[in-house]
């Protein structure tokens, strides 16, 4: 356990831990929906995967912010009695599979991201933080490489998946700028050198994102006005109709063993 | 004395000394066929079974029961795919063998024909499903053919975890609430006839079971098994305290094990033959995916000539 | 385009640190890597690896079975490539 922490510092990190474990899980409850449906069984498989690292990523998180929260509260009531206004996942995560192609685009331009972040956070002062990000890393690694290879595939493939992808990567895009935007949280927790400011990731994350779109003949979208709110709460209309089916039977039948 | 009987001499000969039937080796004709339905019959009952399952994926309890089915889920793909390779040694290209499912030509196991309407649902298929499917698959592993055998090894000891942690559902809503309780009692109510008819039609009504039990491609029948998986599936029911419902069932003590009442025939030919609950939706799911997939698969392939062109090319300057 | 299967492939596994790799089954894949990870998510989710092979199905060549026999029996005979055939003094211990 760390040093007691100044009441602020502690709300700040039980908060971002939060955003962490939220965005994981979303993503999570989002690749669920592939389970079955997959191209091909090899990839069905492939991406069950990492939805099981997302979801074990998820669980130590919400047990760290459980400890942080000291409430009283398990892992379960975190991800499943909390509303959509308290959810803090970025929206890019919330965004519907669409094809497989825009599953791919989703995976990849978050993976990026938490490839660098996570890097950083691994160096983190708060020792459990740390030990989380060292973990996660090594999973992040593979599935930054898995979904950087599809988009390669996808983007140099025929015809039709070029265009596909594309449109997907021009659709998605304007979630990709919150990840850069620091939430009061993060910035408090930058400015203590807890975890790495998030802005500053923005140019690697760039370069990293060219750099697999140029070798799959793709075209990086250019200065398009970024949607946020994800952070603090505020989500696209998708999020909650996604809590409405993960939470119903903890809401229908409150305070039980499952 | 033909040389035609004279292999099919020295085949037996080789299935009743226990040594393992291998892709390349002579066989006759009607046993790679017997195989390919076979196997392809149970690695569509994987995929297909993916889909009832998968459901309850989205809206699962908890963050460690949302994890564990997913795992299932995943090893039930994992196993489609050991049970597809085996086919593969037969000659049967897996597209091909899809095709055959997505065309409807190709049977998969009824019992996933049947809706999951409730959570509990997840803990009576783990349970009694994949329990049935288990006393199924264990003889299988010692199946004349090695291909099939090498898989039911993989999938039967992967599987081990598949039943328990349905019983373990089913236990914790039997120690839960009154409402958990009725919904762990209704699935068993739900799940109960069509996990006992998994097991096939009667010996006397089946038509395969006496030459794949001389091939050792069975190596037991329909009613061996089911009554193995009565006899050790009741005491579980009752220490949990669920009803099982058939009021026929009973113990017999000069048999050993236990007397059961009759099983519905009809609905079980029924949902065969397509008229159950999930037929049509099930296969829409299994043809939705391979068609919206078709792109990506495509692009794959084009990608990776793409690249081996390249690469030739590469060389060559 | 008319369909077909992405290549089959047949993979090998080292269990363990020191061991051979050993033949676990098949898959399909477009591509070598793509085939590695596939081998890696289908084959490996237990941990039952640290190195993966990925073989081409087409470039496996197999041994007629038919001739196993006439192919195999020579080495029957051959006891002498075994150590219990010489006996030496039990004095001398391991050997």
């Amino acid at each position: 356990m760390n040093i007691a922490l100044h009441n602020d510092t502690q709300v700040a990190l039980s908060n971002y831990v939060l955003q962490l474990a939220d965005t994981n899980l979303i993503l999570a409850q989002r690749i669920c929906e592939w389970c079955g449906h997959g191209p091909v069984l090899e990839q069905d498989i492939a991406l069950s995967n990492i939805g099981l690292d997302l979801l074990g990523q998820t669980r130590s998180l919400y047990q760290y912010a459980a400890e942080l929260l000291d409430e009283d509260k398990s892992e379960d009531d975190l991800a499943y009695l909390r509303s959509e206004r308290q959810f803090k996942n970025l929206l890019l995560v919330e965004q519907p599979n669409g094809d497989f192609g825009y599953t791919i685009v989703r995976q990849f331009l978050y993976e990026t991201f938490q490839q660098l972040l996570l890097t950083e956070l691994k160096k983190s002062s708060n020792t459990q933080l740390a030990a989380i990000a060292e973990k996660s890393l090594i999973e992040t690694n593979y599935h930054y490489k898995w979904s950087a290879e599809w988009v390669i595939r996808l983007g140099d493939g025929t015809e039709e998946s070029k265009s596909r992808i594309q449109k997907s990567i021009n659709e998605i895009w304007t979630y990709s700028g919150e990840m850069f935007i620091p939430c009061a949280a993060e910035q408090l927790l930058a400015s203590i050198s807890i975890i790495p400011d998030v802005a500053a990731l923005k140019e690697a994350w760039m370069r990293k994102v060219k750099t697999v779109l140029d070798e799959a003949t793709l075209t990086m979208p250019e200065n398009m006005y970024m949607q946020q709110g994800g952070k603090t709460g505020v989500h696209t209309e998708h999020l909650g109709y996604i809590l409405a089916e993960m939470q119903y039977l903890q809401r229908q039948y409150p305070r039980q063993q499952w | 004395m033909s040389p035609q009987i004279n292999l099919e001499e020295q085949f037996q000969a080789k299935i009743d000394a226990e040594i393992k039937i291998e892709p390349k080796d002579w066989m006759p004709d009607a046993y790679r066929k017997t195989l390919i339905r076979q196997i392809s019959q149970h690695a569509h009952s994987e995929i297909v079974g993916m889909l009832p399952e998968g459901n309850w994926l989205t809206r699962a309890p908890s963050l460690k029961r949302k994890a564990t089915l997913l795992a299932k889920v995943q090893d039930e793909a994992g196993h489609g795919l050991y049970l597809y390779s085996a086919v593969e040694t037969l000659g049967i290209s897996r597209l091909q063998t899809i095709e055959d499912l997505l065309s409807g030509k190709a049977k998969y196991s009824s019992i996933f024909n049947y809706p999951t309407l409730t959570w509990a649902d997840m803990g009576a298929i783990g349970w009694l499903v994949d329990g049935a499917a288990i006393m199924n698959q264990v003889p299988l592993c010692r199946t004349s053919y090695g291909p099939y055998a090498r898989a039911m090894v993989r999938v039967c000891k992967e599987e081990s975890f598949h039943q328990r942690q349905g019983y373990e559902i089913m236990m914790t809503l039997m120690n839960g609430s009154a409402e958990q309780k009725e919904m762990a009692q209704d699935a068993m109510n739900r799940w109960w006839w069509p996990a006992i008819m998994m097991f096939g039609p009667t010996d006397s009504e089946s038509s395969n079971t006496e030459q794949s039990v001389k091939w050792k491609i069975k190596r037991h029948t329909n009613d061996e098994l089911r009554q193995k998986f009565i006899d050790a599936t009741v005491p579980q029911a009752e220490y949990i305290g669920l009803t099982i419902p058939d009021k026929d069932l009973k113990w017999n003590e000069a048999k050993g094990a236990y007397d059961f009442g009759a099983i519905n025939w009809d609905e079980f030919w029924n949902v065969v033959k397509g008229n159950g609950p999930c037929n049509k939706q099930r296969l829409e799911a299994r043809q939705n995916a391979h068609n919206n997939g078709a792109w990506v698969r495509e692009a794959a392939s084009a990608y990776a000539e793409k690249r081996a062109k390249r690469s030739v090319t590469a060389e060559v300057a | 385009m008319q369909q077909q299967d992405w290549p089959l492939w047949e993979i090998f596994i080292r269990s363990r640190q020191g061991l051979d790799h050993k033949h676990v089954g098949s898959l399909h894949a477009a591509d070598a890597q793509m085939a590695i990870e596939n081998a890696r998510d289908v084959y490996t989710r237990r941990m039952e690896g640290v190195s993966i092979w990925a073989v081409e199905s087409k470039y496996i060549h197999a041994s007629n079975p038919d001739e196993a026999g006439a192919f195999f029996e020579p080495a029957e005979d051959k006891v002498y490539r075994h150590p219990t055939f010489y006996d030496i003094p039990e004095a001398i211990g391991h050997m």
